[in-house]
């Protein structure tokens, strides 16, 4: 019998209190829905903008460290000693072995890597796996013949000073689309959209910036740029 | 600064009907240079994928009176009103676009998502869609072009004139320092296949390219020219009856008085 009215007894101070505590605390709520707003958000910024592309992107060294400055003393000719157009036009990008074997055949210097590529690689006529840092898509066509020849500009606004390094960098790639990381760029200003220097980023916009910037051709009917049928195939 | 940049440029094809045998060998030459993909059994020829399609067609007597004529079809690469073509306007994803400077309706495949408006608003049945990823029989991957990408499931593609064969005359012609092609330059391989000639390739606009000439014949017609495409492909043909039915002439209609763009 008496348990009906203790519950009773008990439900009325429940009650007050609960009316008590939501009036109070009507800030405090406020309060905490921002507090973990931010820190919510924080969160998830830093998972989206240094988690997770850590997670995206592996790493891979080179199969041999190249050192480019020192090259650049040797040869005559600028980047064309080794990276020269062929006769149709076409470019012939990272060098083949037959080109290093001019010089190659036997050690000449004192540094490991030169040793070592020519016993891994000269000696047994293998070509050198390099890896791409700046290989576009299958879908992409582009013509250095174009941008060099026709519109005179140096490798650097693209590629950067790499003429000068004195070593490769570790080649980073997307571990979804395997594309290489160059192409989207890797400071991180790049997530806000902004760019230091032309050669942060290869991607579509950069190429349709310029294009828009230098030429002023606006022969695409629908976007009113540059055609897609300049870069694309 | 605003460099001199290549001149205005509407590449086109006058085909020749009197010439051509219909023995399909731009097919068969457009299907290898472009990747196309083909399937065990191509029966069904609503799923074949052909950018350029032979069509066969017949004066509708019969014997002795009985007359064909075949007829070759890529895509009519439609210059329409302003470069407003009846694919590039439909595109949701501007997957497809009029270029001005060539005159070249691109296809870009990696921004198309396979809504297939641009098939339904195509008059040509010029656009086909990848019902299928595409699967090359054994060793066949290794001879495939590493000019022009293959397509996957699920995306609308199309003649493209061969595009890039421009591409790669564009780039012989600027490490030459040029930024003009020669006529000889750039030819699809449609036309450079044909045994009997009936095709040829050029400037529609360059008085000095044979197709300038060849498109002002009073043999010229084009297709379903009353519909207002502005096709870039004309045809040419000694037989009336032919001229009549690239257009859906009305029995009372007068041959040839459909000549809206010219």
């Amino acid at each position: 019998m008496s348990t009906v009215d203790d519950k009773a007894n008990e439900i009325e101070p429940f009650d007050n209190k609960a009316e008590s505590t939501s009036v109070n605390n009507g800030n405090g709520i406020a309060g905490f829905t921002i507090l973990f707003f931010i820190i919510g958000f924080t969160a998830s910024l830093f998972i989206g903008w240094i988690v997770f592309p850590k997670l995206l992107y592996s790493k891979k060294k080179q199969p041999l460290d190249f050192n480019h400055e020192m090259h650049m003393t040797l040869v005559k000719n600028g980047c064309e000693s080794c990276h020269f157009f062929r006769e149709d036009g076409t470019y012939s990008g990272v060098p083949k072995l037959a080109q290093c074997i001019d010089c190659h055949q036997e050690v000449q210097g004192d540094t490991g890597n030169e040793a070592l590529f020519v016993e891994k690689y000269v000696s047994k006529g293998k070509e050198v796996p390099w890896l791409i840092y700046s290989r576009q898509p299958d879908c992409v066509f582009f013509s250095h013949a174009a941008h060099i020849k026709l519109a005179k500009m140096d490798c650097e606004t693209c590629h950067g000073h790499i003429g000068q390094s004195t070593s490769l960098k570790p080649y980073e790639y997307n571990l979804i689309t395997g594309y290489s990381r160059d192409i989207w760029g890797k400071n991180p200003k790049n997530y806000l959209g902004l760019k230091t220097n032309t050669y942060d980023r290869m991607k579509m916009n950069d190429c349709a910036a310029c294009h828009m910037e230098e030429t002023g051709r606006k022969s695409s009917v629908s976007t009113e740029k540059d055609g897609c049928f300049v870069c694309h195939k | 600064m605003t460099q001199e940049y290549r001149k205005e440029k509407k590449y086109g094809m006058v085909i020749d009907l009197d010439k051509c045998t219909g023995c399909g060998a731009c097919m068969v030459a457009c299907m290898a240079e472009n990747n196309v993909p083909f399937r065990d059994n191509e029966t069904d020829k609503l799923k074949s994928i052909t950018w350029m399609r032979v069509y066969q067609l017949n004066n509708g007597k019969s014997y002795p009176n009985e007359e064909i004529c075949y007829l070759p079809r890529p895509c009519m690469h439609c210059e329409g009103h302003n470069g407003h073509s009846p694919c590039v306007t439909v595109c949701p994803a501007i997957a497809t676009d009029y270029d001005r400077e060539t005159g070249i309706v691109s296809q870009i495949i990696t921004r198309c998502f396979g809504c297939r408006y641009c098939m339904g608003a195509c008059p040509y049945h010029a656009r086909y869609f990848n019902w299928w990823d595409p699967v090359w029989p054994d060793g066949m991957e290794k001879s495939l072009s590493p000019n022009v990408s293959p397509r996957m499931r699920g995306v609308v593609e199309k003649c493209t004139f061969c595009f890039h064969r421009y591409q790669l005359a564009y780039e012989k012609a600027a490490s030459e320092g040029r930024r003009e092609l020669r006529e000889n330059e750039y030819q699809p391989s449609c036309t450079q296949a044909c045994p009997a000639g009936a095709i040829t390739f050029g400037d529609l606009i360059n008085k000095n390219q044979a197709v300038y000439k060849m498109k002002k014949d009073p043999r010229a017609f084009r297709l379903l020219e009353r519909l207002g495409t502005n096709p870039k492909i004309y045809y040419l043909s000694s037989r009336e009856w032919v001229r009549r039915a690239g257009d859906n002439y009305h029995p009372d209609e007068e041959t040839g008085i459909v000549k809206n763009h010219r």
